[in-house]
């Protein structure tokens, strides 16, 4: 076992363990903070697909956050007016079945992924960063001002929603779904980064031109690594919905696009753990510092630029070192 | 006389005022290696960029296998066949030796690219990929990371990549830079017997290797090819001898 293993182990561990404590002495607080912790990790998880398999920085990855979460929210409000979503051409009701909400929410960020990727891949560097940052904008006025899901007081869903077999109002069954998620999702892109594909989207991050003469699209490669990640990060969006039976649109807000990648920054750009240790991270901090003053946001930055100028690969390459090519 | 496996039929590109190439016609047949030499900024870079499909030309065109592909994409004449490899190295330098040359397997292979099977564990992709590094003489640093090498071993990886697309035709753009003068002799040593496999289209300063290997030699001078023949044709060249080859001939 490789140190980077060791240490992956020990912070899935550590994120089963502390909810289980919790539990145990009856903390739900800390169980919901857990649960924040690994719906924002599977939100990383998406965006590091994009971020540091493909080299992708983008900065509007809350669009498909917000479209998790608009997803779970719609069809939940219908669901709780007992109101159908639409009558014509065919009748559409809404749902409190997690599961469906799911699919719905991956589908839907993986098609509106597939539309701003078609567009935005075309530019790369700061063009791609600024036209994500654009789309994510666009989503999140549009958001404000569409009164039938609430506008800019959002939606409140009164009940959070169910999973066969089980209660999910219960903190540490939530929790446990959510792990799962995240869990599914890390054994996702471990095997994805060595599959042939992830082989050759990180080529076409590195040589453009090698993945061209070897006869295969960086574009359609990149535009592949979008929806993926795109979806993924919808499906946190649902679920982080779920958490707070609430969805406004700071969901779609360029400053969660920019949580979300600090997450990576912390954890580790490319790193498979790396959004699991940044979201822990950046909750704890959160929770600590948070309590002592308004501005905890200022050591936040200041740990940020730490990071960035000392620790490249972040928390994990801190701990790890250097990355470890796969066998 | 059999026909070409890549042909270009007068070439023209310009930058602004610059011609990098002016009316560039050669041809590339089966079983030869044919060399092009020139001085630096002869426009020998910009000739392979249009021949490969990473620039356009301005007017003539480009057939490979009988069919014209000036208009086709890089990666749609990679699937036809034509192998490239680069003057600077354009290797996935994070990766491992054998992670580039699988990538190289992948490409040839078709098809759409797996999700979840890990590419080294795959059979077919990983005898590919090993045969080619075998070939090469890199087998034993599969599982050295790319940055690692040093630049002939780079100019090697090119090369194994290049074969584990089974090519029709090789474009190599100066395979020996870079390489020491054992490494250089190596080389040509496997160059001369990769021409039966396909004809190759060879760009290289290092001239004792152009005089070992070439079954023709085009000079280019300027964006314009002043003299095309065998290795002593050329030699005996007044032209050539004035420009380009001057007092080392």
């Amino acid at each position: 076992m490789t140190r980077e293993k060791i240490i992956n182990t020990a912070l899935l561990l550590g994120l089963l363990a502390v909810p289980a404590w919790a539990w145990a002495v009856d903390e739900p607080f800390t169980i919901t903070l857990a649960t924040r912790v690994a719906i924002l990790a599977l939100a990383g998880v998406g965006l590091n697909i994009a971020l540091g398999l493909g080299g992708l920085v983008s900065l509007g990855h809350a669009a498909f956050f917000g479209i998790g979460g608009y997803a779970m929210g719609i069809l939940a409000s219908h669901a709780q007016s007992y109101t159908p979503l639409m009558e014509t051409p065919f009748l559409i009701e809404g749902t409190k079945s997690m599961p469906v909400i799911w699919l719905t929410a991956l589908f839907a960020a993986a098609l509106a992924a597939l539309v701003i990727g078609a567009l935005s891949l075309r530019t790369s560097g700061v063009y791609f960063i600024m036209i994500t940052l654009a789309f994510g904008q666009m989503l999140y006025f549009f958001s404000i001002s569409w009164p039938a899901y609430g506008g800019e007081d959002g939606l409140s869903i009164y009940v959070r929603n169910g999973f066969p077999g089980l209660n999910t109002l219960d903190p540490i069954q939530f929790f446990a779904i959510c792990f799962a998620l995240l869990a599914g999702a890390l054994w996702f892109n471990a095997r994805l980064a060595r599959a042939p594909f992830g082989l050759a989207l990180n080529a076409a991050r590195q040589s453009p031109a090698r993945v061209e003469t070897i006869g295969l699209s960086p574009f359609r490669l990149r535009l592949a690594a979008f929806v993926i990640s795109g979806a993924i990060t919808g499906l946190a969006g649902a679920l982080f919905a779920d958490l707070n039976r609430f969805v406004s649109p700071t969901m779609f807000s360029w400053q969660m696009s920019g949580e979300i990648m600090v997450f990576i920054i912390l954890g580790g750009v490319g790193r498979l753990y790396g959004p699991v240790a940044g979201a822990a991270l950046f909750i704890t901090l959160e929770h600590l510092l948070g309590g002592l003053s308004e501005f905890w946001l200022i050591w936040l930055g200041l740990l940020l630029l730490l990071v960035v100028l000392f620790a490249r690969g972040g928390v994990i390459g801190l701990l790890a070192g250097r990355q470890v090519a796969h066998d | 006389m059999t026909d070409p496996v890549l042909a270009t039929h007068g070439l023209t590109k310009s930058f602004g005022a610059v011609r990098a190439s002016e009316d560039v016609s050669l041809d590339l047949r089966p079983g030869e290696i044919h060399a092009v030499i020139g001085p630096n900024g002869a426009g020998k870079s910009t000739l392979i960029a249009q021949i490969c499909g990473g620039l356009t030309p301005d007017a003539g065109r480009i057939e490979f296998l009988g069919r014209d592909v000036t208009a086709q994409p890089t990666r749609a004449r990679a699937r036809m066949g034509l192998a490239r490899t680069f003057q600077i190295s354009a290797l996935a330098m994070e990766d491992t030796v054998l992670q580039n040359a699988t990538l190289g397997a992948l490409g040839a292979r078709g098809g759409a690219l797996g999700l979840l099977r890990p590419a080294l564990s795959q059979r077919d992709l990983h005898d590919t990929a090993m045969t080619a590094l075998e070939r090469v003489g890199l087998a034993d640093h599969a599982a050295t990371i790319t940055a690692e090498l040093s630049h002939g071993q780079r100019r090697q990886l090119e090369v194994a990549v290049a074969l584990t697309l089974r090519p029709r035709a090789f474009v190599m753009d100066e395979p020996m830079a870079g390489m020491g003068t054992e490494g250089s002799r190596r080389m040509t040593g496997f160059l001369d017997g990769l021409r039966d496999e396909a004809p190759i289209l060879l760009v290289e300063h290092d001239m004792d290797a152009v005089f070992a290997l070439a079954d023709r030699l085009s000079v280019l001078v300027y964006g314009r090819i002043i003299a095309t023949g065998t290795v002593e044709e050329i030699r005996a060249n007044r032209d050539v001898r004035t420009a380009y080859l001057g007092d080392e001939a």
